[in-house]
């Protein structure tokens, strides 16, 4: 397992093998009704609009974007906590947006989620122990019954916990200690995907690293795949081994970290990247910022063509005509560099000034 | 960080422990689980906690205790048949054994006070548990599953919400012909639960939003165990709030309904058909003694139920002090 996370760090991933998740066009509108009694639809909130991307075995896959942009919605529509409007979602080959019943149960043993803000994801009324148990209850051919206590307390162990705080309730705890609970509640069907919605985000900064580094050392151990969700750059790019990242529910450029980070060739990307605080002064001065113009426009009526090109400073007629595909642009596609990765955008090219520390 | 690792062993969290708990756990119940020195503390203990420290608590808890003694055993304080009246003694004022006079029809002040409690006590607590009952089920189905649920419930207690309660009283009890307390308390049932199911309704949505109930979704869980399991334990706190305070008006209720005449009839004894008794053609003015006791068993009861209610309410629900 350990040699598999390896490997996929050194090539890109982007190797032979089976993905694990395939996500294809994946749509997600909310109706906007109007009305009490008699509801009618007078539009849609276009949450998430297409999204294709794969996840292979024991990588961590980041996105990342700004508020709003539909990356937790993603996260949502993975879990199969909201039916998709549209698209697939193949887990090992199989779809699983339309499962129910006993078969969604089954898919859920093997797909799990680490919320983002762990003073709401754990039930105040429970103890640890009943909270890292609960997993086994509603699966209860994964741990007989007497074993149980033992196996929550292993579980406490593995995340850094002492597992004499089994009876503890979690208003006792700390942050940190609260989203350790949360992983832990996570692993414990040992699921082969973790969906991290933001996992360290409401963590204090001193906090956030610990957590991090045991969510890695935790995918070495268990050979685990992650999705991790983040709108922070800086630790996206120290989990990841490929960035995705988002804009108005659409993704706009995706690649290995250091293609993205590196080599961004979307305007949009390039305008995050140089938004990252930079610690040392020197590189701060050379750099250039790029400061974007206007608000992200409504998601319930997004821009047409280019979903971002109200506010590119590129932007020219035929952005508003036409969706850039998301795909590796043709002037790069001979190049061999890290420039050569898919990016929807008409005019993608690389700015040296915005090369992140 | 204040994360202890987890391989330093139990020394490091036995010291935690002992700094965290130290003098504020006075008694209270500790089972001390093996190894873990001492059991945690939930939020209903903590409640608990705070209640039994409660002044308000601890007068009201003890007025009431009293009230439920005497309406179980109304003869541990008052020995004589509350229904043997003599004519002759009417309007009599207090004397020996018999502190609290006579009414109009020559019976014992006294022992009538003390036999209505009975009445008093059941309609209020009968009430409460039905309209807790029938107002969380149905505010929470309408919380729980939204939708048409919600639209159909939600316009239906607006429907009794706009009942008022005494009008309603004289409308719907003047068409029965016996009134038992059992009647009282249905008609109490019928238009107080849109009260609870209105705040069972929102506690419910408020706790559906938390993400430990989506994480029992993403585990797989029914609809029943996120129910019972995780969004009722976090929902009942102001449904037992507002059903305690509402405890007390219930019983004013039911000596109100008495008062005009619809609710409760003789031999039944309560408070309220006393007042009525009591009122009627001025009596009270030569002898007060057969208005004044009737009048102030039922105001510290009723006193005692909404302290209780306070009470409660700090303790579970410290927001909305």
């Amino acid at each position: 397992m350990t040699e598999q996370s390896e490997q996929s760090r050194k090539n890109g991933s982007e190797g032979k093998r089976e993905p694990i998740l395939e996500v294809r066009d994946l749509v997600k509108h909310f109706p906007l009704s109007k009305g009490v009694l008699l509801k009618r639809q007078v539009g849609a909130v276009k949450a998430v609009d297409g999204i294709s991307f794969d996840l292979y075995p024991g990588e961590t896959l980041g996105i990342v974007g700004e508020s709003g942009c539909g990356k937790s919605t993603v996260a949502k529509l993975l879990m199969n906590l909201e039916r998709p409007t549209a698209g697939t979602i193949k887990y090992k080959g199989e779809d699983i947006t339309r499962l129910s019943g006993r078969a969604l149960r089954e898919v859920r043993r093997n797909i799990q989620m680490v919320f983002q803000d762990p003073y709401t994801s754990l039930n105040p009324r429970m103890t640890v122990g009943d909270i890292i148990g609960e997993p086994f209850d509603i699966h209860p051919e994964v741990a007989p019954k007497g074993d149980r206590r033992r196996r929550v307390q292993e579980l406490l162990d593995v995340v850094g916990l002492n597992p004499e705080y089994i009876n503890r309730y979690p208003h006792q705890f700390s942050g940190g200690q609260r989203q350790r609970i949360g992983i832990a509640r996570g692993l414990a069907l040992r699921p082969e995907i973790i969906v991290a919605d933001e996992p360290v985000s409401a963590l204090d900064v001193s906090v956030q690293a610990q957590v991090v580094n045991l969510m890695e050392q935790l995918q070495d151990e268990f050979g685990l795949s992650y999705m991790f969700i983040a709108h922070d750059l800086s630790i996206v790019r120290h989990i990841s081994d490929r960035v995705g990242v988002m804009y108005l529910g659409k993704m706009a450029e995706i690649g290995t970290d250091e293609q993205i980070y590196e080599h961004p060739t979307h305007p949009y990307t390039q305008a995050l990247l140089s938004a990252v605080p930079v610690p040392d002064p020197e590189i701060r001065e050379g750099r250039e910022r790029i400061v974007l113009e206007g608000d992200v426009p409504s998601p319930a009526n997004p821009p047409s063509g280019c979903r971002f090109r109200t506010r590119c400073w590129k932007a020219e007629a035929r952005c508003a005509e036409e969706t850039p595909l998301l795909a590796v642009p043709k002037v790069f596609e001979a190049a061999g560099t890290g420039a050569a990765h898919a990016s929807a955008c008409h005019f993608a090219e690389e700015r040296a000034a915005v090369v992140v520390a | 960080m204040t994360e202890p690792p987890a391989i330093g062993g139990p020394g490091g969290a036995m010291e935690l422990a002992e700094s965290e708990g130290g003098g504020l756990e006075g008694k209270g119940p500790r089972p001390g689980r093996k190894g873990s020195g001492k059991r945690a503390r939930s939020l209903w203990s903590d409640a608990w906690h705070d209640l039994s420290r409660n002044p308000v608590f601890l007068i009201a808890g003890l007025l009431i205790l009293f009230l439920v003694l005497i309406s179980l055993w109304p003869g541990l304080i008052a020995g004589r048949d509350p229904l043997s009246c003599n004519l002759g003694r009417s309007l009599s004022p207090s004397s020996t054994g018999h502190w609290f006079g006579f009414d109009t029809q020559g019976c014992d002040v006294y022992t009538r006070v003390v036999h209505g409690a009975r009445t008093s006590v059941t309609v209020g607590v009968c009430s409460t548990v039905g309209v807790a009952v029938l107002g969380s089920l149905l505010g929470g189905l309408a919380g729980f599953f939204g939708g048409t649920w919600d639209a159909l419930i939600s316009r239906l207690t607006d429907i009794f919400f706009g009942i008022p309660i005494v009008l309603g009283g004289l409308v719907f009890l003047s068409m029965t012909g016996s009134r038992s307390v059992w009647t009282v308390v249905s008609f109490i049932v019928l238009l107080g639960w849109p009260q609870v199911a209105r705040i069972a309704r929102g506690a419910v949505i408020t706790a559906k939003q938390n993400d430990y109930v989506q994480a029992a979704r993403a585990l797989g869980a029914s609809n029943t165990r996120m129910m019972v399991r995780h969004i009722m334990p976090n929902a009942v706190a102001p449904v037992i709030v507002t059903s305690t305070i509402a405890l007390g008006t219930y019983i004013a209720l039911e000596a109100t309904l008495s008062y005009l005449g619809v609710g409760l009839q003789p031999p039944t004894i309560s408070w309220g058909a006393d007042i009525s008794a009591a009122s009627e053609g001025m009596q009270f003015r030569n002898a007060p003694h057969i208005l004044l006791y009737p009048a102030a068993a039922l105001s510290i009861t009723v006193l005692a139920f909404i302290m209780l209610g306070d009470a409660v309410r700090d303790a579970l629900d410290p927001k909305l002090r």
